[in-house]
């Protein structure tokens, strides 16, 4: 083939220039990729309600289930409890009623995992957790909240100041429904500030603490600084 | 009962790279799934085991494309690449729908090796920066999960055309031998491939060598 090539004028390299326009096209898609498709979402919406349901519920519209235990937490009303004990003066164990009975709190906010994904817009109702606490009573010496989750071995915790940020809560309803299963039934964390993996779920007991316990995931590598950036997807 | 001959199509390291590029795509497309649609992640959970089959898949994938480069007859590959990255005017008449005779690989062939292979780079750039991004956010950039998605919808339609032509469609679906066992049918050649016959036969006979079997 190479003797005849050289003396051939209509072969072109027409296989490597489309290997490097993709690659280009889709490296650079890490800056325009999201704003591009901001845009053309919306537009494509009406041609995405034709498909049938069950290929609509399919695919992705935004959340993604993360779950570290081989099921997940079967949430019963009946037998369900909030325990809050640790350094307070008067440990609790709270039933289902008994926390929507608390004062009410609603919030719409948006929701980051650190793997990348974001859902805009949630509305959340549930409990404030200065609210949560009052009847507790926490000590002098405490400073941070380790939540426990009922997805062993899953456990995150924030400092009393990050807990009494002006939105975050203890959530029990999402988008107007008392919360899923996948979501973390009755109950999870909601700090829209940071990065899910400290928006625990399927919380069945608060442990208020001196410090900050390292969690589930910062044990595994992920930074204890959870705070959502603005480089990466805030915005 | 007749005589029917069999010319050499590809190479043992072609078929490798071909079946391990396959079946890597398979095990990460059937993981990366159940992580992505949320009714599968319900159903299987397991969600850090199905992580590590991806992500260890992921570089076992890399490293065995590698291997398989470094111990391979590195010049037949890359003549092999050059005839893959080369399209003729035949080439050019085929994109357009017109039947023109085609070499060893036809231009839709080509088209498809270097889609997979930018593909193949984009999903391993976009993947570590998934897996990184994790542990230090500076990484994370808000479109890189756009990116990986997005790759997915689009090899999955290269691999649903691909599987069609090469296990369903009867006059393509011969070319599934040659990927396999290594040969294709002569017959079968000059139809689909009558460039590269001629090549062979007139250029290196001994290259050609049909093998011959009675049936």
């Amino acid at each position: 083939m190479s003797i005849d090539e050289r003396q051939r004028d209509d072969l072109r390299p027409y296989g490597r220039r489309t290997f490097l326009a993709v690659v280009a096209g889709g490296l650079t898609s890490l800056w325009w990729g999201k704003p591009v498709w901001d845009r053309l979402a919306p537009a494509l919406r009406p041609a995405a309600d034709l498909l049938p349901s069950q290929v609509r519920q399919i695919v992705p519209s935004g959340w993604r289930i993360y779950t570290v235990a081989a099921t997940m937490p079967v949430f019963n009303r009946r037998t369900w409890r909030l325990t809050i004990d640790g350094l307070v003066e008067r440990p609790l164990n709270l039933s289902y009623e008994q926390l929507l009975a608390l004062p009410r709190a609603e919030q719409v906010s948006d929701f980051h995992c650190v793997t990348g994904w974001s859902v805009k817009h949630v509305r959340w109702a549930g409990v404030r957790f200065a609210d949560l606490l009052r009847a507790a009573r926490p000590l002098p010496q405490a400073k941070a909240l380790a939540f426990v989750s009922a997805e062993r071995p899953y456990v995150d915790s924030l400092t009393l100041e990050e807990a009494y940020l002006k939105d975050a809560m203890l959530a029990y309803e999402m988008d107007g429904k008392p919360l899923s299963r996948p979501h973390g039934a009755p109950a999870r964390v909601v700090i829209p500030e940071m990065y899910g993996y400290k928006n625990v779920k399927w919380v069945e007991r608060i442990s208020v603490a001196k410090a900050p316990l390292d969690g589930y995931w910062e044990v595994r590598g992920y930074d204890r600084d959870a705070w959502v950036g603005h480089s990466n997807g805030r915005v | 009962m007749s005589d029917i001959r069999y010319l050499a199509r590809f190479s043992w390291t072609e078929r490798a790279l071909h079946w391990v590029h396959a079946s890597a795509f398979f095990v990460l497309l059937g993981s990366g799934l159940v992580l992505y649609v949320p009714s599968l992640s319900e159903f299987v959970s397991r969600r850090p085991l199905v992580k590590s089959v991806h992500i260890y898949t992921a570089v076992a994938w890399l490293a065995a494309l590698v291997l398989i480069v470094l111990v391979a007859d590195r010049r037949a590959l890359s003549r092999t690449l050059r005839e893959l990255d080369l399209f003729d005017d035949d080439d050019r008449q085929w994109l357009l729908g017109k039947r023109a005779p085609q070499g060893r690989f036809n231009a839709g062939q080509k088209l498809n090796f270097w889609l997979t292979a930018a593909f193949a780079v984009l999903f391993a750039v976009s993947g570590f920066l998934l897996w990184y991004g994790e542990r230090d956010t500076r990484f994370r950039f808000a479109s890189t999960i756009l990116l990986h998605d997005g790759l997915m919808y689009a090899a999955l339609v290269l691999l649903v055309g691909h599987l069609y032509l090469a296990l369903i469609y009867p006059r393509t679906r011969h070319a599934l031998r040659g990927i396999t066992l290594g040969t294709v049918r002569e017959g079968w050649a000059r139809e689909h491939h009558p460039k590269w016959v001629e090549e062979q036969s007139a250029q290196d006979p001994d290259r050609a060598r049909p093998t011959t079997t009675i049936r």
